[in-house]
């Protein structure tokens, strides 16, 4: 349910309450908290596209020394530069596109699975067995065994929140 | 390479969305689901007021769901439970079983079930019968060792899924003396096969009794039944012999050991526990005296009842803050902070209560009355309190003791806190902290808690540090792809063995977004049906923030106007853009949003409709209410009886409703026009159908029917 309306949130508080919303979604003992590994999930969620090393230092700067958990009052002003100055905006589907044409060096129009495999674990921000397998669950096509990435790109992309 | 980084983190932002939906997901079964036995409770609690405070003409209409220590004696029930007299018919296809069962009558009995047979009301009783005699001689904990050449097995909640009980069986063998098992509660409600299940588990009980080792949920309770569909499936499979079946059911889950203890070290009990429990006390409660553990002994409250507070407001569930603690979580954390709303509440834990001045509590008693359209003065209801009652005896502080054990053990959930507190949100039990788990652990020389009673999306969850693990072993439970079940195999070492599963093929296929995008779907649907049914309150609520009659009002105010009338404690706002298809600016015409909600309601013409919306907002307390008035269970209701139903409802809710509109209601839905209402067709009427549903594009190709 895509909003028709473009009317852009862009004043501080409204940006205080997009991100107090979802940061209450996590906040499960009401005390405006939220555990340190519910962080990437919560940025990711406010339409941002983060790298790994982005959010390493995002936590660095946020989490409350080493207790596990981050409170809402020190990644409030973060998250809203974040936001304020889109740090980490999302990629625009044709570099993803460019992406996925450079990995698919025979420019066969798909990849197979042991190449994106390949990929995704050995180079750049290595994904983890698990998050391997889903992946393949989710782009390889059921009945030829491949991945075709042009129809995915579009299939896949969610709609913002908010 | 820049390339794969691009794509790792978009599959990762990809991925973490759809985790966010996720969770919204499950918020919104969870509260619902646990608003629903709140309410449940509520309901129950208010009869048992009515019980205590109102003349024996209306007291029989719903009295017998109380009798709970009848002067009958064992055999003259053993004569009324008898199955000689029922004759199986020579046409009859299903098992038969003979007696003494041995393992091979169970196999087959399994078999017979997974072919979708029915057991035969003979087979059923006879087998029930037995299961009765074997409790009986049972002790309330079951003490169960475990040493190197066998593991023992623990399952948790079935809930009446057939399929679920069967991988279990397939994966891990059928119970024997060398497969001992522990089936720890919640074996009916809400799926379609609670009674297969029963029989089964009942059958490999009395094959293998020091094998196999059974305790009580708070599902097993006949009380529970009546709104979560065990009754309901009884009878509908057994029109004859329903009743009788029903009826030897109340006694055994009465019967059913509370907790199982393996090598000493290991509790497993339904619920949880509490500061107070003492599984000595336990040890030695007439456990059977709790047909309903949703109601002391009549005993306690005769004492309770002289200087008891009589402030029936339902109470308010309180507000954002209150409502959100109930938000349960996938992962470590449990509900929040208690923020507990000041005013008294209709629930298990009003018993006992501070004194409050009589004069209050008459003039109480005066207004429920008027409303329920009972005439006698409180004093002659005083006096024949106590008469009409089978019950009497020795009112004593230990009984009221006794019964908070027993109903802790079963119905009480962990919370990260430390503490111990009343468990508001299910209306029973408590919320413990992991202080409470060490104390109570540490008093009996425990190392470990296994429980139930909550869906997990893994099947399992550890807590409290590792001390409390929540085991759940009905997969696919909110909908399909919600969750996986799980069982526990362990050894002497005692250091649990997880295996997880999710019954039926299609899931298993499922991707993550398939699987995330299916259950939404079904919970947005869920969530649609409770919005439209508040319709009028949340117009009002709205209309509240909109002075000037715009038509509009902002996002905040929609999410806050939502959450006071609905009180589930979701997150609106991350909700909205499944909810809220279109903005203004940022504001929301809501009385499209309200039309846009696209349930139709059933073509019922009745001229008063904020009845109608009652009718729905109230669907299961109604249907709860009929079922215990329909006492030959004969599924039909006469038109007095729908009276006083309506009248019984109108009092719980503090509502004035006409004779005339119940006249007209009872006249618009006699389908049968003979004068009694048959409450599965009233019920039919009353499904809302959410039209969505046949509008959405499955993106699997699957084919998949409105729920």
């Amino acid at each position: 349910m895509a909003e028709n309306n473009q009317c852009p949130e862009t004043t501080e508080s409204d940006i205080h309450k997009k991100i107090r919303a979802v940061f209450e979604a996590f906040d499960y003992e009401s005390n405006n908290t939220v555990d340190v590994r519910e962080i990437s999930t919560i940025i990711y969620s406010l339409g941002c596209f983060p790298a790994q090393a982005d959010l390493h230092d995002f936590i660095a700067e946020v989490e409350e020394d080493n207790t596990g958990y981050i409170h809402l009052e020190r990644f409030l002003p973060v998250m809203t530069k974040v936001l304020l100055e889109q740090k980490f905006p999302p990629i625009p589907e044709d570099h993803l596109l460019q992406a996925f044409e450079a990995l698919d060096k025979e420019k066969k129009g798909y990849l197979e699975p042991e190449e994106l495999s390949k990929y995704m674990t050995q180079e750049g921000e290595p994904f983890t067995q698990e998050e391997m397998d889903e992946m393949l669950t989710a782009l390889t096509d059921r009945d030829s065994n491949l991945i075709y990435y042009k129809d995915l790109i579009s299939q896949l992309t969610i709609d913002p929140d908010m | 390479m820049r390339a794969a980084v691009l794509i790792q983190r978009w599959y990762r932002q990809y991925v973490a969305r759809l985790e966010m939906r996720r969770r919204c997901t499950w918020n919104i079964f969870q509260s619902i689901e646990y608003a629903g036995e709140q309410d449940q409770i509520k309901l129950y609690s208010f009869f048992g007021f009515l019980m205590d405070h109102f003349t024996p003409a209306s007291r029989n209409l719903i009295s017998h769901i109380f009798r709970e220590n009848e002067i009958c004696r064992d055999s003259e029930w053993e004569r009324y439970f008898c199955y000689k007299g029922i004759e199986v018919p020579d046409n009859y296809t299903g098992p038969h079983l003979t007696f003494p069962i041995t393992f091979c009558g169970v196999s087959k009995l399994v078999e017979a079930f997974k072919q979708k047979q029915q057991l035969h009301a003979r087979y059923v009783l006879q087998i029930l019968g037995e299961t009765w005699r074997l409790l009986r001689i049972l002790p309330n904990i079951n003490y169960v060792s475990v040493c190197h050449t066998k593991d023992i097995t623990i399952c948790g909640d079935l809930h009446g899924q057939l399929e679920d009980l069967l991988l279990i069986f397939y994966k891990n063998g059928l119970p024997s003396s060398e497969k001992p098992y522990v089936f720890n509660g919640d074996f009916v409600d809400r799926g379609k096969n609670s009674l297969e299940i029963l029989l089964i588990l009942f059958g490999f009980l009395l094959v293998y009794p020091n094998d196999v080792h059974l305790n009580r949920g708070n599902h097993e309770d006949h009380i529970v039944n009546l709104r979560y569909g065990f009754t309901k499936e009884i009878l509908g499979k057994y029109r004859v012999h329903g009743k009788k079946i029903l009826k030897l059911l109340q006694k055994i889950f009465s019967w059913l050991p509370v907790a199982t203890v393996i090598n000493e070290k290991v509790l497993v009990v339904h619920g949880g526990i509490s500061d107070s429990t003492d599984l000595n006390i336990i040890a030695k409660v007439d456990r059977h005296r709790y047909v309903s553990v949703l109601r002391p002994p009549k005993m306690v409250r005769q004492a309770l009842n002289d200087n008891k507070t009589v402030d029936c407001r339902n109470g308010d569930a309180g507000g954002p803050e209150e409502g959100r603690r109930r938000v349960r979580s996938l992962t470590d954390h449990s509900s929040a902070t208690a923020q507990r709303s000041n005013l008294p509440r209709r629930s298990l834990h009003n018993l006992p209560i501070s004194n409050q001045s009589s004069c209050s509590v008459e003039d109480e008693l005066k207004k429920r009355r008027r409303l329920a359209g009972f005439d006698q003065s409180y004093r002659e209801m005083k006096t024949s309190d106590s008469d009409s009652d089978p019950e009497f005896g020795e009112t004593t502080e230990k009984d009221g003791n006794e019964w908070k054990q027993i109903v802790d053990l079963l119905w009480s959930d962990p919370m990260p806190q430390n503490g111990c507190i009343l468990n508001e949100v299910r209306g029973g039990g408590r919320y413990w902290g992991p202080d409470v788990t060490e104390e109570v652990l540490g008093r009996h020389n425990l190392q470990l808690l296994i429980r139930s009673h909550e869906c997990k999306q893994d099947g399992y969850e550890f807590c409290h540090n590792h001390r409390v693990l929540t085991i759940f072993s009905a997969s696919n439970y909110y909908e399909v792809g919600s969750n996986r079940g799980a069982y526990i195999r362990m050894g002497p070492d005692l250091v649990p063995h997880f295996i997880q599963y999710q019954a039926s093929r299609t899931c298993r296929e499922l991707t993550l977004r398939q699987s995330v995008g299916w259950t939404e779907r079904s919970a947005l649907r869920a969530l649609r049906e409770q919005l439209f049914v508040h319709k009028s309150d949340l117009i009002s609520a709205f209309q509240e923030c909109d002075p000037n009659h715009t038509g509009l009002i902002s996002l905040r105010n929609w999410a806050s106007a939502t959450e006071s009338v609905l009180k589930l404690g979701l997150p609106w706002r991350v909700l909205r853009s499944q909810l809220v298809s279109r903005t203004q600016q940022g504001m929301v015409d809501y009385q499209q949003w309200i039309r846009e909600l696209s349930i139709t309601e059933p073509k019922l013409e009745v001229s008063d409709t904020s009845i109608l919306e009652t009718m729905y907002k109230n669907h299961s307390n109604l249907e709860t209410i009929f079922r215990i008035i329909d006492t030959d269970h004969s599924g039909l209701i006469s038109f007095e009886e729908f009276r006083q139903t309506w009248k019984l409802l109108s009092s719980h809710l503090e509502m004035e409703i006409s004779d005339k509109a119940i006249a007209d209601l009872a006249q618009s839905i006699d389908f049968n026009k003979d004068g009694s209402i048959d409450i599965n067709e009233f019920m039919e009427a009353f499904r809302l159908v959410d039209l969505s549903a046949h509008t959405w594009q499955p993106e699997t190709g699957a084919v998949a029917s409105p729920v």
